[in-house]
């Protein structure tokens, strides 16, 4: 059933004529890049380099000392993803990825950033309140765990590697990367149980 | 003229609720792709850059009552009436991308990182402060970050310096560095984590050793 268009649609429309028109923008092209950000760049490219770290040490070795070329030897590379650095959940550490400026975020490994990662809410009290942050997302952490936020504020992105599962060994790498959860990338979640 | 960004969140008292989201839920409404897509291919026409596309946004006044893609629109917008585009003689485009240099463009990106023409000032282990004065402009030290003593944890090269490339200075690169702050020295003995440690990526003029 046709609907009337909101005031929003039309700016948008009225928009992409304009610079269609003055030759800045080929409307072939936005078809292609939003099909790639819905269908092949979102957070299971994050979860197979976390399943291969899981389980190969020396790829854990060379993401922890450098991601960008890692991350790449999966295939994941470029646009918001230039420059990666991932950072190692352990017993003592719990790491926390925010952009409390904008809504920077690892395109590469995990797509577009849920709303909630670009909102007001998460952006103000991350760095603040991160234990609370936490408790939100149902995520209850040791109080001998500490917990370290890092705030994305440059062109560095933060891929966290979350703690492999008690009770996975017996598990694929490519099992192994359906327990990892677009959260536990971000900090914000763990990873599933198997 | 006063520059105020309305953006700068970190540590502000926002009580309303975080709303979750699941994985692959990326679009709200049916123009929002539309928008992302449109800022992604009017990267490469030269424009403008991504430090003025996050200057636009964050200048909104009305940015705390927008959506996200809603900022992102309206600062396209803006950015098209600030540069021409929207005139009678728009500047060229640099590059236009196409449905076949999509994908190639994207897996390419935009690496920030530049040659290194002077020596680090800092190292691993330092300790640093950071600038105390809010800056006229277009910036990418947090507030809460601001006039505190922190250690340099990583020494990430030379990268752009959005502090003059969101106002068309130039790229003027800098080193760059994460500095790590003790939760109690950004928001005191109250700090409701206390234990805990939280980093920022910090552009060499925003330091002075501590």
């Amino acid at each position: 059933m046709d609907r009337a268009p909101s005031a929003l649609e039309l700016r948008v429309r009225a928009l992409e004529a304009l610079l269609t028109e003055k030759g800045y923008i080929d409307p072939a092209a936005l078809d292609v890049l939003i099909d790639a950000y819905q269908t092949k760049i979102g957070p299971r490219n994050g979860a197979q380099v976390v399943a291969r770290a899981w389980v190969h040490p020396e790829f854990r070795r060379w993401l922890l000392q450098d991601a960008t070329a890692a991350i790449a030897s999966l295939g994941f590379a470029g646009r918001q993803g230039e420059h990666m650095v991932a950072v190692e959940n352990t017993p003592d550490v719990h790491n926390m990825v925010v952009c409390t400026l904008c809504s920077c975020y690892p395109w590469s490994v995990l797509g577009l950033p849920p709303t909630w990662y670009k909102s007001a809410p998460y952006r103000a009290r991350a760095v603040r309140d991160p234990r609370g942050v936490l408790q939100e997302f149902g995520v209850e952490l040791p109080q001998t765990t500490q917990i370290r936020i890092w705030d994305s504020t440059a062109e560095v992105r933060y891929l966290v590697l979350p703690q492999r599962p008690a009770g996975a060994e017996h598990l694929s790498e490519h099992e192994l990367a359906n327990l990892v959860t677009r959260d536990s990338m971000i900090g914000t979640g763990l990873p599933k149980s198997p | 003229m006063t520059y105020r960004s309305h953006a700068d969140l970190g540590g502000q008292d926002v009580p309303a609720a975080i709303v979750q989201e699941p994985e692959g839920e990326y679009f709200h409404a049916p123009w929002e792709p539309r928008v992302m897509a449109l800022v992604v291919a009017m990267g490469p026409t030269g424009m403008s850059n991504i430090d003025m596309n996050r200057s636009a946004r964050e200048t909104l006044p009305n940015y705390r009552d927008l959506s996200y893609y809603e900022i992102w629109l309206a600062a396209l917008e803006k950015l098209a009436s600030q540069s021409g585009v929207r005139g009678d003689a728009p500047p060229p485009p640099k590059r236009v991308l196409h449905a076949d240099t999509v994908l190639a463009a994207i897996k390419k990106g935009s690496p920030t990182s530049r040659p290194a023409s002077t020596l680090a000032r800092f190292a691993a282990g330092n300790r640093v402060r950071t600038a105390a004065a809010q800056a006229e402009h277009h910036t990418r030290l947090p507030g809460y970050a601001r006039g505190k003593v922190g250690v340099i944890d990583m020494v990430h090269g030379v990268h752009v310096f959005p502090d003059t490339n969101a106002h068309g200075l130039g790229e003027s690169p800098q080193w760059l560095y994460t500095v790590r702050f003790d939760a109690r020295e950004l928001w005191g003995e109250s700090a409701r984590a206390p234990s805990s440690i939280v980093s920022v990526d910090a552009f060499e003029p925003y330091l002075e050793p501590a």
